[in-house]
C-alpha cells in the first residue's frame, strides 16, 4: 500500500458509573493497565462518562494528544454507543474508530468477586484495544422512509394510534383479526373510576375510524408476512372471506331475518357465549365496519353446499357472496403499531373456583355483558338457571399472582372487581362480597372509587378464596354456592353461602403470541408479554427498529395507560416517518469482488434475502440496505469473499488475541 | 395389557395392610390373583415413617424410604406398587428430596454407609389406582367382568395423599380416575366434591372430637349426594370413615351406617371373587347391607 | 387483662432464616399473606394460629410462638396448603420443620397427643422395623389418656373382632442394621 502507515494513538476511557461499576471493578486499576497497553496514549478513569464534562474530555483529549482512536468501557452500547460515537465525531474523528466495552452488564452487575471482575474488565479492555487499532471508517447509508404506517389490532390502543396518526396526515392501514373492531373495550359496560358507559365513549372513536380518509380499515384480516426494514417494510395482509361484500353490504340485517335458522343458536362470541346468534350476524349493533359476515363453521351452505340460501335472496344489493376466497393484500408502510391486546385468563385453569363445573360461577367479563343494558339480558342480572343473586362474592387475583398460572399482578382486576360490585349492587340490589389479597388502588381517582364502594356497603374480605363448591355444612347453605376463605384480618376462616360467583381473571398474552413475535421479529418477556425496548425510557420501542408496541400486548394495562401508551406509540412512529429518512448500521456486509466464486451458498442461507446472483458477472451481490448485518454469509462462504464491516476478520481476530493475552 | 402389568410389581405392604388394614392387602391380592397379574411382596421391607417420622427427625424419615428402595432396586425392571397412600407418598418424597436437595442426599447416604446398605437406584412408584387405570385399563376389567354391582351408588373418595403432593396418580384438585373404572364397570358413582379432602389422618386417634367431626363431613356429603357406599384407596381413609360411624351417629344425632369398602374389593367382587377372600366380613360399618348386596350363587360357588 | 403487644427484642428473624434454609422451607419469604393455606386447611378451624399466621410468626422471627401453637400439631399432612399455595411455598414441609424444631427445644404442648403418638412411633420403628397400631394406640392411650381406654373400647373390639386388631409385633429380619442407619449421626 502506498499509504504511509499511520501511527496509532488511543485514548482508553474507563466509567465508574457512579458504584455501578466502581463498586465492583477497581476503575483505576483497569486504567492503569490500559495506559500500559502498546498504542494507549491517554488512559483516564472517571465518574461518569456518559455526561457532559466526560464527553468532552474525549473531545478536548482527541485535540489535545492527536488521538485516533477511542475506547470506553463503561455499560452496554444499547444505551450509550450513540452518546460516545458522537463525542468521538465531536472531536474531529470518524465515529467508528471508536469502541464501547461493556464493562457493567457484562461484568459488575454479574460478579461478586471485585479480584475477578477487575482481571475480567482489564481482559475486555485488552481486547477492544487490540480491535480498535483496525478500525475503518464508515459512513452510516442513509434510506428514505415510506410515510403510510400499519397498525396492527383494532382495540382502544389500535384505534387511538391509528387516529392519532391519521390526523397527522399519514395514511394507515388498521388491521383487526375479529369481524369488528372495539377489541375488549366493547364489551366492557361502563369504565372505571369515572363509571361513564364504555360505548359511548368509543363507539364515536370507531366511526372515526370508519370513515377516516387516511385510514384503510381490514377486519376480519390478519398480517401474514412482514419483510423489509425500518423505514420500508412490506407487508402481506391476509383478508379471510366474510362472505358479505364489504362494498356492497349497508348492514340492515335483512339477511339475518332471513337465514334458514330461525332461531338464534350459536353462543355470541361478543356476548361471552351468554347471548346467541346465528350463522350469519353482526357481532353488536355498533360494529365496526357494519357489516354481516357469515361463521364458516356454522353456516349449512358453507358447510355442506346444502342450503337454499335464503339470506342470498332476501338482499337486494347482492351483497352476499360464497364465493369469496381469502385474499392477500401487499402493503409497503413505515412504521408498525402492534396492538393485538390480551387474552383474559381461562378461569377452568383453576378448578377450585367451579368455572364450568357450577353454571353459577361466572368470568368478570361475562358479568360485563350481563349487565350491559345492550347484553343478553338488556342489563338484568338473571343468573344461568333463572334466579336472580341475593348474594354475589367477586373473587380478586384469578390466575394472577401466582406460581402455578400467572405470576404477574393484573393490575386492572382489583378496579373492574370494584366496579362490578357497583354495577351487580346496583342492578340486583344484591348483597355483595369482595375478596382481595391487596387492594390495589394506585391510579388517578381509584382510592376514592374504593372508598365509595365502602360507603355504599359492598363486604370486602381480605383472604384469596380457597375454594368454591356446593357442599353443605349448614341448612343456610343449602342450594348456595359455598365461598371458603381465610378472613385474614379476623384471622378464622369464614364459609360464605352466596348465589353468584364472579371470578376477576387476570390479562395474559393471546395464545398465539410468540407466532406474532416471530413474525414481527420482536421479543417477549418471560411471561410472554411483548418486550420494549427499555422498561423507562422506551417503553413503546421494540428491540426491531419501526416496530411500536401499544397497549396490553406490552403489558396488562388500564384504558387510560393504553390510550396514553398508544399515543406515545403513535408518536414514535410520526418521529420516525416525518424525518423521512432513516440511517443504517454500517455493520453490513459485503462481497469482494475478485474473491467470489459465484457458488451461490450464501443466497438461500440469508434471513434478509438480501443476497442476489448476478448472472452475467457470475457473482453473488449484497444489498446493504437489506442486509442487518447478522454474519451468516460471512461464516458460510467457502472462498472468504464475503466480509463485514466492523465484524472484518483481523479485527475479530485481533479482539480475541486481545482478551487471551493474559490469560 | 401393558408389559409391566405382564411382568408384574413388587409390592410393598406398608404396616396397616398387616393390621387394621387387612382386607385392603387381602382384596389386593385377590385382584391381582383374578387379573393373573403376579405380585411379589418387598423383602424384610421396614415401616414407611409415614407422617410421623417426619415430624422427629427428617434425616431418619428418608433413610426408613430409602432402605425400602435400596431393596427394591436388588429386583430391577419391576415397578414397586405401594398401595397405601402414606406409603406412596413418602416412597415418593424420598425419591424426590434425595435427589432434589444435595443435603438431604449426604445425609441418606452416610446413613445407608453406617447400615452397609446400598444407595437406592431409581425405581418407579406405582399406586394401585393407576396400575389399574392405566396398565390394565378398563376394557380388561371389562372383559373379565362375571357380576355386575348391586351396591347401589358409590361415593369414590381418593383421600389426600394419593393425589398430593405427586399428582401424577390423577388430578389434584379433581382426580376421576377411580369413578371412571367404576363407571366403566357399570356401577354409578356420585359428583362427590370432598373426594379430595383429608379424613384427618392420625389425628382420630390424637384428637379424636377433631378427627369425628372431619369424617362426620365427610360421610354426610355422601349420603347427601346420594352415595350408599364409599370406596377408597388408602387404610387410613378407609379406617377412619368406617371405625367411628356409630360415635358419629351418637354426636350429630344423625345414623350413619354406610359401608366403606376398598377398591380392590368392589372391583374383585364383580370379576367374580369371593366374599371373604375379598375380606368383606373385616367391615365394621354397614354390613346389614353387604350381605344383601354381595350374593354369591349356587352356581358361582361351583365355579369358583 | 392482658397486654397485646409484641416487643421487637423477642422476635428473633435470624431464626425464621434459618428454618428458610431448611429443604422444602426454601419459598417461605415468598409468602404474600393470602390465605389459601387455612381456607383450604380442613383442621384450620381447630388451629389458634391459621397456617398462614404461623408463616408470619416464623418470618417475623417470634419462634416462641411459633414453636408451642398447637397448629403444627393439628396439621394432618394432607398437603392442600402445599399444593393450594400460589406462591408454591410447601407448607406441610414448614409445618414439619416446626414439629421437629418444637421436638428439639421440648416446647410442645405437654399432654397434647399428636406429638406423643409420633414419638412412640419413632421408638416402635426404630426397635421392630414396622409399627404395631396396637402397641402404639396402648402406649399412645396410656401416656396421654389413661381414661380414653374407656371411650375407645368400643371401637377396639370392633376392630378385634374383625381380625383388623392384633397385638402380635413383627420385626424385621434385619433390624439391627436399620437400627444403625437411624442412629443420629455423631457431633463432629
Amino acid at each position: 500500500m502506498s499509504k504511509p502507515v499511520e501511527e496509532i494513538r488511543i485514548g482508553v476511557y474507563v466509567c465508574h458509573c457512579g458504584t455501578n461499576i466502581a463498586g465492583m471493578v477497581d476503575v483505576k486499576n483497569v486504567a492503569d493497565f490500559a495506559s500500559r497497553l502498546p498504542g494507549v496514549t491517554v488512559s483516564r478513569e472517571y465518574k461518569y462518562m456518559c455526561s457532559d464534562p466526560g464527553q468532552e474530555l474525549i473531545r478536548q483529549d482527541i485535540k489535545e494528544h492527536r488521538l485516533n482512536r477511542i475506547v470506553v468501557a463503561s455499560c452496554s452500547p444499547l444505551l450509550h454507543e450513540e452518546t460516545f460515537r458522537a463525542a468521538t465525531a465531536k472531536g474531529g474523528l470518524n465515529p467508528f474508530f471508536f469502541h464501547l466495552v461493556n464493562i457493567r452488564e457484562h461484568d459488575s452487575w454479574v460478579h461478586e468477586n471485585r479480584q475477578d471482575a477487575t482481571a475480567k474488565a482489564n481482559a475486555l479492555v485488552h481486547a477492544a484495544v487490540e480491535r480498535v487499532r483496525s478500525h475503518k471508517a464508515l459512513t452510516k447509508k442513509q434510506v428514505p422512509v415510506n410515510p403510510a404506517v400499519l397498525v396492527v389490532g383494532g382495540g382502544i390502543a389500535g384505534i387511538h394510534a391509528a387516529l392519532t396518526l391519521a390526523n397527522a396526515g399519514k395514511k394507515v392501514y388498521l388491521v383487526e383479526r375479529e369481524p369488528t373492531i372495539g377489541g375488549h373495550m366493547a364489551k366492557f359496560d361502563k369504565t372505571f373510576p369515572t363509571l361513564d358507559c364504555a360505548a359511548c365513549i368509543l363507539t364515536p372513536k370507531m366511526s372515526s375510524v370508519k370513515s377516516h380518509k387516511n385510514i384503510t380499515l381490514w377486519s376480519y384480516s390478519e398480517v401474514s408476512r412482514i419483510e423489509g426494514y425500518v423505514g420500508n417494510f412490506e407487508v402481506t395482509v391476509r383478508r379471510q372471506p366474510r362472505y358479505v361484500r364489504e362494498d356492497l353490504c349497508v348492514g340492515c340485517m335483512e339477511c339475518i331475518d332471513a337465514c334458514v335458522f330461525k332461531e338464534a343458536k350459536f353462543p355470541n362470541e361478543f356476548d361471552e357465549g351468554l347471548g346467541k346468534r346465528k350463522p350469519i350476524y353482526v357481532p353488536f349493533p355498533q360494529a365496526t365496519p357494519k357489516v354481516a359476515v357469515i361463521d364458516p363453521d356454522r353456516c349449512l351452505n358453507v358447510k355442506t353446499g346444502k342450503c337454499k340460501k335464503s339470506c342470498v335472496a332476501s338482499c337486494d344489493r347482492g351483497a352476499i357472496d360464497f364465493t369469496q376466497k381469502p385474499e392477500d393484500r401487499q402493503i409497503k408502510v413505515g412504521a408498525v403499531v402492534v396492538a393485538t391486546g390480551f387474552k383474559a385468563f381461562d378461569a377452568k385453569r383453576s378448578p377450585q373456583y367451579g368455572y364450568g363445573v357450577y353454571p353459577n360461577v361466572y368470568t368478570s367479563l361475562e358479568v360485563e355483558r350481563l349487565v350491559n343494558a345492550s347484553g343478553p339480558t338488556s342489563g338484568e342480572v338473571v343468573l344461568r338457571d333463572g334466579r336472580h343473586p341475593k348474594t354475589v362474592g367477586i373473587i380478586h387475583c384469578v390466575g394472577s399472582r401466582e406460581e402455578h398460572t400467572n405470576r404477574w399482578c393484573s393490575r386492572v382486576c382489583c378496579m373492574y372487581s370494584l366496579k362490578l360490585a357497583h354495577l351487580v349492587k346496583e342492578h340486583s340490589g344484591a348483597e355483595v362480597f369482595n375478596f382481595y389479597i391487596d387492594m390495589r388502588t394506585p391510579g388517578k381517582s381509584f382510592e376514592e372509587f374504593y372508598q365509595k364502594l365502602l360507603k355504599e356497603g359492598v363486604h370486602f374480605v381480605r383472604g384469596k378464596v380457597a375454594e368454591v363448591n356446593d357442599w353443605v355444612l349448614d341448612p343456610s347453605e343449602q342450594g348456595k354456592l359455598v365461598i371458603r376463605v381465610e378472613d385474614t384480618l379476623l384471622g378464622t376462616v369464614r364459609r360464605i353461602p352466596v348465589d353468584m360467583v364472579v371470578l376477576g381473571v387476570g390479562l395474559e398474552p393471546h395464545a398465539d403470541a410468540q407466532e406474532v413475535r416471530r413474525l414481527f421479529n420482536i421479543s417477549c418477556g418471560t411471561e410472554g408479554f411483548f418486550l420494549e425496548r427499555h422498561p423507562k425510557l422506551a417503553p413503546v420501542n421494540t428491540f426491531t427498529d419501526g416496530i411500536f408496541l401499544a397497549g396490553c400486548c406490552q403489558g396488562p394495562k388500564d384504558i387510560p395507560d393504553t390510550v396514553a401508551q398508544a399515543g406515545a406509540a403513535a408518536a414514535e412512529a410520526l418521529a420516525l416517518i416525518d424525518s423521512g429518512h432513516v440511517e443504517l448500521e454500517p455493520n453490513t456486509a459485503y462481497i469482494v469482488e475478485e474473491e467470489c466464486s459465484g457458488c451461490k451458498s450464501c443466497v438461500p442461507l440469508c434471513p434478509y434475502k438480501a443476497i442476489s446472483y448476478v448472472e452475467d458477472k457470475k457473482k453473488a451481490v449484497i444489498n446493504e440496505a437489506l442486509c442487518k448485518g447478522c454474519g451468516t454469509c460471512v461464516g458460510a462462504c467457502p472462498s472468504s469473499s464475503i466480509k463485514q464491516n466492523l465484524f472484518e476478520d483481523e479485527q475479530v481476530f485481533s479482539e480475541i488475541r486481545g482478551v487471551l493475552a493474559d490469560v | 395389557m401393558s408389559n409391566e402389568s405382564e411382568k408384574g410389581y413388587l409390592y410393598f405392604p406398608g404396616c396397616s395392610l398387616k393390621s387394621t388394614g387387612r382386607a385392603y392387602e387381602e382384596s389386593l391380592l385377590e385382584l391381582f390373583r383374578l387379573l393373573d397379574i403376579p405380585l411379589q411382596e418387598l423383602d424384610d421391607w421396614n415401616c414407611c415413617g409415614a407422617t410421623s417420622y417426619m415430624g422427629i427427625d427428617e434425616e431418619a424419615a428418608f433413610v426408613l424410604g430409602a432402605r425400602n428402595l435400596s431393596i427394591a432396586c436388588q429386583t430391577p425392571g419391576r415397578d414397586l406398587m405401594a398401595p397405601c397412600s402414606a406409603c406412596y407418598m413418602v416412597l415418593r418424597k424420598t425419591q424426590d428430596y434425595t435427589s432434589k436437595y444435595p443435603q438431604v442426599r449426604r445425609e441418606v447416604e452416610a446413613a445407608m454407609k453406617r447400615a452397609d446398605l446400598p444407595m437406592p437406584g431409581q425405581v418407579k412408584i406405582r399406586h394401585p389406582l393407576e396400575i389399574l387405570y392405566h396398565d390394565v385399563g378398563a376394557e380388561r376389567l371389562k372383559n373379565l367382568k362375571k357380576r355386575n354391582w348391586l351396591g347401589g351408588t358409590i361415593a369414590c373418595y381418593y383421600g389426600c395423599q394419593a393425589v398430593r403432593p405427586y399428582s401424577d396418580v390423577d388430578d389434584a384438585y379433581n382426580p376421576v380416575k377411580m369413578d371412571e373404572l367404576l363407571r366403566a364397570m357399570g356401577v354409578q358413582t356420585i359428583d362427590y366434591c370432598l373426594k379430595t379432602k383429608c379424613c384427618a389422618g392420625v389425628l382420630t386417634g390424637t384428637v379424636p372430637p377433631v378427627g369425628r367431626r372431619v369424617n362426620y363431613i365427610l360421610l354426610k356429603e355422601a349420603v347427601r349426594k346420594g352415595a350408599q357406599a364409599v370406596v377408597t384407596i388408602c387404610p387410613l381413609c378407609q379406617i377412619n370413615l368406617d371405625a367411628y360411624q356409630k360415635e358419629i351417629s351418637a354426636e350429630s344425632g344423625e345414623r350413619f351406617d354406610i359401608p366403606i369398602l376398598y377398591l380392590p374389593q368392589v372391583l374383585g367382587w364383580m370379576l367374580g371373587g369371593r366374599k371373604k377372600e375379598l375380606a368383606f366380613h373385616r367391615c365394621i360399618a354397614g354390613r346389614r347391607y353387604l350381605n344383601e348386596w354381595l350374593r354369591e350363587t349356587k352356581e358361582e360357588e361351583a365355579y369358583v | 387483662m392482658e397486654r397485646q403487644i409484641r416487643y421487637q427484642r423477642e422476635a428473633r428473624p435470624a431464626w425464621g432464616a434459618e428454618i428458610a434454609k431448611l429443604p422444602g422451607c426454601e419459598r417461605l419469604y415468598s409468602c404474600i399473606q393470602c390465605g389459601t393455606c387455612s381456607g383450604t386447611c380442613p383442621m384450620s378451624l381447630y388451629m389458634d394460629y391459621t397456617p398462614r399466621r404461623v408463616i408470619a410468626l416464623i418470618r417475623e422471627g417470634f419462634y416462641k410462638d411459633a414453636l408451642s401453637c398447637r397448629t403444627i400439631w393439628l396439621c394432618a399432612s394432607c398437603y392442600s396448603c402445599s399444593s393450594r399455595c400460589p406462591q408454591d411455598i410447601k407448607v406441610t414441609d414448614i409445618m414439619y420443620a416446626l414439629k421437629r424444631e418444637a421436638i428439639k427445644r421440648k416446647v410442645y404442648p405437654s399432654r397434647f397427643p399428636t406429638p406423643v403418638l409420633a414419638r412412640e412411633f419413632y421408638r416402635l420403628v426404630k426397635m421392630f422395623g414396622r409399627n404395631s397400631e396396637f402397641l402404639l394406640v396402648f402406649l399412645l392411650t396410656l401416656k396421654t389418656n389413661p381414661l380414653g381406654f374407656l371411650t375407645m373400647a368400643r371401637t377396639g373390639i370392633a376392630l378385634l373382632l374383625t381380625g383388623r386388631l392384633s397385638p402380635k409385633v413383627e420385626m424385621i429380619r434385619d433390624a439391627a442394621r436399620l437400627r444403625k442407619a437411624l442412629e443420629p449421626k455423631e457431633v463432629a
